[in-house]
């Protein structure tokens, strides 16, 4: 079986990689390229695990077929934070105890990313809409909402609601 | 010592620091089972059973292990044959016979779903192709899905040797009823005749799955000389040692078990699947062995807990005296037994002062696959009944729901049906709480409704080690022995920050592998941060005192004249002011010079866990067009003893509560007729995504335990109990209809308006 040559940008890095036809994105970004901070929770994008931003939009990488990735650009949760520096929603992630087992955290951190750059001023049943297709079993989504609505509003440059 | 104090009194405890392992869980970093790979790796897969209920007749590998790249197969012929051997693990039963049956079937595939062959090779894809060609002849066999269908007379029986136990005379035939169990109070009888007045209900629960978003994976190794090594996602390291060795036949000191992060459990990973096929696969093969299931498989092919029916009869004087009440409970076990008829059976009542009870429980088993424990295993099914039941003696008497319950509430003496005398419990404080509540009292408008619940679990303590190791720059680590589940590790390093009067930053928690920690039983029954924080403060407690001695040789004064405070060894009485207090930095330092490292580890069995008990209200609004209930507003109030990281036991109140709404609206396992699972994934089995939930407003009352140093409670799992009842009195509230069928989903509720229309 050959194997097809596939040129991107994963993190503002360029990649090159090979990918059999059927691999998807995050077989691709789990077992080939060692990222592995998205997760396999479904395969079928009903959990949102493996959430990454790919061209600016939102997708399941388990729904995006690694070619699919030629000449794209890829954010995943590995390329969040600044260095040591961590992104707002990580931050506040963190302070709000929005994770209990983590599993589905880096789906979160990268879906609440894309919802601040396409909206910086949600309210909270917006959040939670956004959020819908991703999956928390552990922590009911109370303090997830809240950690959302106050990155947002930090990174709108307004005090930290109380 | 005992550190129940004022919270003035406490630095760390109490407060809510960023947990240690946060970072790694925010950035991607943190390893989970899955996330693992070694040197040479290779991949395995199951092959399943189709049916649900079928003889094998034959299993012919030939053609797989003749396909490139194939380097291992294994069926039931590879593993020992098990004894019929029951022990008790923590919270139940355990039969290794069965559990050896359970990861690979053995004669008779029991479930649709059930391991029936595995296959390690190179790639995914050559080991999925590999499984089609593993050619198996079944016989198939009627099956039977449904507990009061298995119960009956001519059922499919499972098991040729299943004689029900618990009644006399002992069964001429066998059935598939495992066990019957009963407890009596009092004359149940008597009391119903003395009784104003009399409910009686039939409930049911449908089988609902932990649904942790981590499907089960691991990855083993297997040297030439016998030593292994498994790397997975479990909720005990200790428990993957014992039972791959038991089922494998090997010795455990040859098995070393490394616990990776684990991405949810909630009771569904305190048991092996994969495992002992991957260590097996490692073996033969020759190579490390990855092993991960599907979405579809974890469905299928790992535990759910329970449907069941459950009969209600309670009876109450005219002011709202219980004077008697009987339950019988009709539990599915999966296809072997061990449902937990036990604690379903002790739980729903524990919560109430009755002086006449009579319970009685079977566990059944039919083909489905084997449950396993999920959060407080059994309660919420028989608080759903009885919870519902008060709420109708209630609405019959015309009496508040709350003060039928603070009327009957089991208080410091009451005495259960099951033989425990309730002592330290904080139930009433509990009810107390939720009337004070501003939620309780605030008005509703037309098409809501208000129902409240409540719940309780024993919680268990158990034994545990934990370890903590001053370094030589003072930094301490302190290891455990329990996975990490929902911010165990931020729990154990401030209680040990709190006893040595350090930062919390100073000391960094891990989770030991199997050689690295003393034995401590998995994560599970809300026993970790009460009994694995009692290992951890004891070898704090000893780490302090080396450190006392260790300045008094310093010092050259007697050790009883050295005082430890703030984190500091201050010379005392005679002595006091005579030298400048030494930091543990400054001990340790010397440690080499004054008897070597510091560091102490403690094993214990703790005893004395405090009960759990919750009380939840809820508000609603029904669409009776759409049948769709819509959750408006939930506040949880439970006791907690005390809240080591009050963030994370509010988290663990307000997940319990949205599972349970979950469990009340949405999940269940829908069969069809030839016995197979129609909804295993994720867009069908529905699990409550945020949109469908409001905020959860997390309350906690802290009456301490005083048998744990620091007055902990089990959190973990009450916050499950109590939301079915909940939801669904909030439902009758709102509509007059008492849903006595799970879940309340929209077919369902409509049926029942048509049903009301109809009847007129």
């Amino acid at each position: 079986m050959s194997k097809h040559h596939v040129t991107t940008t994963i993190n503002g890095e360029a990649v090159e990689f090979l990918c059999e036809t059927q691999e998807t994105l995050l077989d691709v970004l789990r077992n080939t390229l060692n990222l592995t901070g998205s997760k396999e929770g479904c395969a079928s994008g009903d959990c949102g695990a493996c959430t990454v931003i790919m061209d600016g939009k939102m997708v399941c990488s388990c729904l995006v077929l690694g070619v699919e990735a030629e000449g794209s650009s890829v954010t995943t949760v590995e390329g969040i934070a600044d260095g040591e520096t961590l992104h707002p929603v990580q931050r506040k992630f963190l302070e709000h105890a929005a994770l209990q087992c983590g599993f589905c955290t880096p789906g979160f951190i990268v879906a609440t990313k894309a919802l601040l750059d396409a909206n910086p001023n949600p309210t909270e049943e917006e959040a939670r809409y956004w959020l819908a297709g991703n999956l928390c079993r552990c922590t009911g989504y109370d303090k997830i909402i809240r950690a959302v609505m106050d990155a947002a509003a930090e990174m709108r440059g307004e005090a930290r609601a109380a | 010592m005992n550190y129940i104090v004022p919270q003035s009194e406490l630095k760390i405890v109490g407060t809510r620091p960023v947990r240690p392992d946060g970072v790694d869980k925010v950035t991607g970093r943190a390893t989970f089972g899955a996330d693992m790979t070694l040197p040479g790796m290779i991949w395995g897969k199951v092959k399943r059973s189709p049916h649900a209920h079928a003889r094998i007749v034959s299993i012919d590998a030939s053609k797989a292990l003749a396909l490139p790249g194939v380097k291992a197969v294994v069926t039931a012929a590879d593993f020992p044959e098990i004894a019929n051997e029951e022990a008790f693990v923590g919270e139940g039963p355990m039969n290794f016979r069965d559990l050896s049956r359970n990861c690979m079937a053995r004669d008779k595939a029991l479930y649709e779903g059930h391991a029936v062959a595995a296959v390690a090779a190179t790639s995914q894809a050559i080991a999925d192709e590999a499984i089609e060609l593993i050619d198996v002849r079944y016989e198939v066999l009627p099956h039977v899905i449904d507990v009061e269908a298995a119960m009956a007379p001519g059922a499919p029986v499972l098991h040729e040797d299943m004689f029900t136990t618990g009644v006399e005379p002992k069964p001429a035939k066998p059935s598939n009823i495992a066990k019957r169990v009963s407890f009596t109070k009092g004359d149940v009888a008597a009391g119903f005749a003395e009784a104003d007045v009399i409910v009686e209900g039939r409930y049911t629960t449908q089988p609902v799955h932990q649904a942790y978003i981590e499907p089960h994976a691991c990855v083993a190794a297997v040297s030439a000389d016998g030593q292994a090594q498994i790397y997975s996602s479990t909720q005990g390291q200790f428990m993957v040692r014992a039972y791959s060795a038991k089922v494998l036949g090997w010795e455990i000191a040859n098995l070393r078990s490394y616990p990776m992060e684990i991405g949810g459990g909630f009771g569904g990973k305190t048991v092996v699947y994969l495992e002992p096929l991957a260590l097996l696969l490692a073996q033969k093969s020759g190579r490390p062995v990855k092993m991960m299931m599907t979405r579809e498989d974890v469905f299928r092919a790992s535990g759910p807990t329970s449907g069941a029916v459950i009969e209600v009869k309670i009876g109450a004087k005219r002011d709202g005296a219980i004077v008697a009440a009987r339950e019988v409970l009709k539990y599915q076990a999966g296809a072997f037994a061990g449902s937990p008829i036990g604690p379903g059976c002790m739980c729903g009542l524990a919560l109430y002062d009755l002086p006449n009870v009579e319970v009685i429980g079977y566990d059944v088993v039919s083909n489905r696959p084997k449950v396993a424990a999920y959060r407080a295993p059994g309660a919420p099914i028989t608080s759903f009944a009885i919870e519902s039941a008060l709420d109708e003696l209630a609405c019959k008497l015309n009496i508040d729901p709350l003060a039928l319950r603070e009327m009957n509430g089991a208080r410091d003496g009451t005495k259960t049906h099951y033989g425990v005398t309730h002592k330290d419990i904080g139930f009433l404080s509990v009810l107390e709480a939720a009337r004070s509540h501003p939620h309780y009292k605030a008005p509703l408008q037309p098409g809501q409704g208000r129902g409240i619940a409540c719940g309780f679990w024993f919680n268990i303590g158990g034994e545990s080690s934990g370890a903590v190791h001053v370094n030589e720059d003072g930094s301490v680590s302190v290891v455990s022995g329990n996975p990490d589940i929902g911010g165990s590790r931020a729990s154990m390093a401030m209680m040990a920050a709190e006893v040595l009067g350090v930062p919390m930053d100073q000391v960094r928690p891990i989770v030991g592998d199997t050689a690295s920690i003393g034995f401590s039983f998995l994560t599970g029954g809300s026993r970790v941060t009460f009994a694995t924080g009692m290992a951890v403060t004891q070898a704090a407690e000893k780490v302090v005192d080396q450190l006392k001695t260790r300045a008094a040789q310093i010092w050259d004064i007697p050790v009883d004249a050295v005082e430890w405070k703030d984190g500091k060894a201050w010379p005392a009485g005679l002595n006091a002011g005579a030298f400048e207090p030494l930091s543990v930095a400054q001990i340790a330092l010397k440690a080499g010079r004054t008897g070597g490292p510091i560091g102490s580890e403690v094993s214990l069995n703790a005893q004395g866990a405090g009960a759990g008990f919750g009380c939840h209200i809820c508000d609603v609004e029904v669409d009776k067009e759409t049948g769709h209930v819509k959750i408006l507003r939930y506040t949880a109030i439970q006791d907690v003893g005390k809240a080591i990281h009050p963030a994370y036991v509010e988290g663990q109140i307000q997940g319990g509560a949205a599972q349970g709404i979950g469990w009340a609206l949405n999940e269940e396992y829908i069969y069809d007729k030839n016995g197979k699972l129609e909804n295993a994934g994720f867009l069908d089995y529905r699990v409550p995504v945020a949109s469908d939930l409001p905020l959860i407003e997390a309350v906690m009352v802290e009456v301490p335990n005083p048998r744990h140093p620091f007055g902990v409670r089990g959190v973990g799992e009450v916050p499950i109990v109590p939301p079915m009842a909940a939801v669904a009195n909030a439902v009758r509230s709102a509509t007059g209809l008492r849903m006595e069928h799970l879940p309340i989903s929209p077919p369902k509720l409509r049926a029942a308006v048509d049903a009301e229309a109809k009847a007129g």
